[in-house]
């Protein structure tokens, strides 16, 4: 986590991250599912050349989502999330390493990552390489026997290019690869309207690129663009762009809001309702063709300031999220599928 | 994969080949005070920004590129 944070790190990528502690309650409910929980992350220095990380998430889940609801029983469950870093800075490079174990009763997801952020060219430039290998273990729930795994290897490369005393410019690659278990042990696919298991392939390749603008405006104000395109070899094709604005207000506020689009085509072997068995099906919406929209906002408080010694701050982010399905229909009505979401996060950060 | 690895051992070695290259920089280091500010960054609240990728994450197909590692599955 705290690895892929600094793999799109600002100009001054050689500076260790600041000490830090975060305590955050987090929330999603939209579409039938309420997942929230808490979220602790501490970040401390020792010396000047290493800074150590440990972050700890929980996800309570309640699941009655359409895929549910239509072929089994809403069901909670609870994820819990563990990482640990570590920085260290050598002259122009930052080099950073991360592990975490994710754990929930039917799945656990082991990741390590590596990433290098190098100043070039009198710190004009900074360039970055990473990457992470996960090794995931699918199981499924009131069957022991079922386990299956999945690896997935992730390969980043990134610049960031100073373009004015105002305007920064980054362009980022990843490229993802997956071979195992990539279906769900619950999910059903429909041939002429009768439920099947869904297969899908045991392989996956996907490359992604984002190019990202970020420019200071006024006096107290920031503006930040981004698109990201993406391809996979299941044949999904997406586009994200989001746009963001942050502006200071007073000497204790600052405020951001932002709007982000996404959509996608559907994978090659996805359909809402097949009409002959073929060797992979999926009725899988995240395979689907769909887009969805957020407006979001957040304001975060300075709450006491002690400058060059210490800082705590009070921060509420709320996005509204709306997904349009244009392939996959609500088999209890027959219409084609939309949700509305909101998201919440609620935090402190103390920064020392 | 092996493509993979072999195009980012080469990238590695002409960046550190790069690094002792001499370029003037056209915006000085005193110059970099409003690029320095923390709402210049891709990303100032690590958590936060996991928890947005990972809804993201377990609903869209895309992944990748967007400076934030997930974790977990947490789907259906």
């Amino acid at each position: 986590m705290l690895g892929g944070v600094l793999a799109t790190a600002n100009a001054e990528a050689a500076d260790l991250p600041e000490d830090r502690a975060d305590f955050m309650y987090h929330s999603y409910i939209g579409g039938g599912v309420v997942a929230n929980g808490p979220a602790v992350l501490v970040r401390k220095g020792l010396g000047d050349e290493v800074s150590l990380s440990a972050s700890y998430y929980v996800d309570m889940v309640s699941n009655a989502s359409i895929d549910v609801v239509t072929t089994a029983s809403p069901y909670r469950e609870r994820r819990e999330e563990t990482a640990v870093g570590a920085d260290y800075v050598y002259r122009d490079a930052l080099i950073s390493a991360v592990a975490s174990r994710s754990s929930e009763p039917d799945y656990t997801a082991d990741s390590a990552s590596l990433d290098v952020a190098q100043d070039l060219f009198g710190g004009m430039t900074t360039v970055n390489l990473g990457y992470s290998h996960g090794w995931d273990t699918v199981g499924k729930t009131r069957d022991p026997s079922f386990s299956k795994p999945a690896d997935h290897w992730q390969y980043r490369l990134g610049a960031t290019q100073i373009l004015t005393p105002r305007w920064l410019m980054s362009l980022n690659f990843e490229a993802v690869a997956d071979n195992g278990f990539l279906a769900s042990p619950y999910r059903a696919a429909l041939v002429f309207g009768a439920a099947v298991p869904e297969v899908d392939p045991s392989t996956r390749t996907s490359r992604a690129a984002t190019l990202r603008v970020a420019g200071s405006v006024g006096a107290n104000g920031a503006v930040r663009a981004e698109y990201r395109y993406f391809w996979d070899t299941w044949d999904i094709h997406a586009r994200t762009t989001e746009l963001g604005y942050s502006q200071y207000v007073g000497k204790q506020w600052l405020v951001d809001g932002f709007g982000r689009y996404y959509s996608q085509t559907h994978a090659l072997f996805y359909s809402n309702d097949f009409t002959s068995e073929m060797t992979y099906m999926s009725r899988n919406r995240q395979l689907s063709t769909f887009n969805d929209l957020g407006i979001g906002a957040k304001a975060t408080y300075s709450i006491v300031r002690e400058p060059a010694r210490y800082e705590i701050k009070g921060t509420a982010a709320f996005e509204r999220l709306r997904f349009h399905y244009s392939d996959f229909t609500d088999v209890r009505t027959g219409g084609l599928y939309s949700f509305n979401a909101n998201v919440l996060e609620l935090f402190v950060t103390a920064t020392f | 994969m092996k493509a993979y690895r072999i195009a980012s051992g080469s990238l590695l070695a002409a960046l550190l080949l790069l690094a002792g290259c001499s370029v003037e920089p056209w915006v000085k280091p005193y110059e970099r005070e409003r690029l320095a500010d923390p709402i210049m960054k891709p990303s100032r609240d690590a958590l936060a920004d996991k928890h947005h990728e990972h809804v993201y994450d377990v609903r869209e197909g895309a992944r990748g590129a967007t400076g934030v590692q997930g974790g977990g599955c947490g789907c259906n």
